[in-house]
């Protein structure tokens, strides 16, 4: 560091990664049919219990995430994915 | 006319043979219906998420068709009916569905990997 350290003094460590921007990968990859026959596709949006993750996370457009909860549970009542599981991925 | 798309498993304590009459049946009852069938698929035998029925695993099958409502309702009342079936759905394909599912035949047969295809 060639900088002299500055004098002030933060409690909590000032954010320093820009805030990168949540977009919905359907719309970017232009997909318009989430196939319920792939599980391992669908597991992005599962978290490690096997629920589906809350959009505010995954960034995903309303649109889509109702057709992943859809998908999920298609894929949930044909044994592809658990209903209820601990350490899925 | 709507397309549907149907997958069921059948129970694994048949054998091949059984498994293949088994569906068999089914591809048949559409047949006779004068039903087009655009897509066969056989996944073979999985492993289940979660037991059903006291199974861990299944075969997998999944039929594509062309027919109308009310043929779709009498093929799952003959799902049922079936004790060997320990499990299935069907789905209405939307627009965008055939379209997906268009371009994932022509890469399954443009690339034959691994698929166990009988014809």
């Amino acid at each position: 560091m060639s900088q002299p350290q500055s004098e002030i003094r933060y409690l909590t460590p000032p954010t320093v990664d820009v805030k990168r921007k949540k977009y919905c990968r359907f719309k970017r990859a232009n997909i318009r049919y989430i196939d319920y026959k792939d599980p391992n596709f669908l597991k992005k949006f599962l978290n490690e219990q096997g629920k589906i993750l809350p959009r505010r996370i995954t960034g995903t457009s309303l649109k889509f995430q109702r057709k992943i909860a859809q998908a999920v549970k298609r894929a949930r009542h044909l044994a592809l994915l658990p209903y209820v599981t601990d350490m899925l991925k | 006319m709507n397309q549907y798309e149907t997958v069921f498993i059948v129970t694994p304590v048949l054998s091949d043979d059984q498994m293949k009459e088994a569906v068999k049946k089914f591809s048949g009852f559409l047949a006779e219906n004068g039903v087009e069938i655009v897509h066969e698929d056989n996944w073979g035998l999985r492993k289940l998420a979660y037991p059903i029925q006291k199974k861990s695993t299944g075969f997998y099958h999944l039929i594509e068709f062309k027919a109308s409502g009310e043929l779709a309702n009498r093929l799952e009342v003959e799902f049922r009916r079936d004790e060997r079936i320990i499990r299935y759905l069907t789905v209405k394909l939307d627009k965008f569905a055939v379209e997906y599912n268009v371009k994932r035949h022509k890469q399954a047969s443009n690339e034959p990997v691994k698929e166990t295809k009988e014809e």
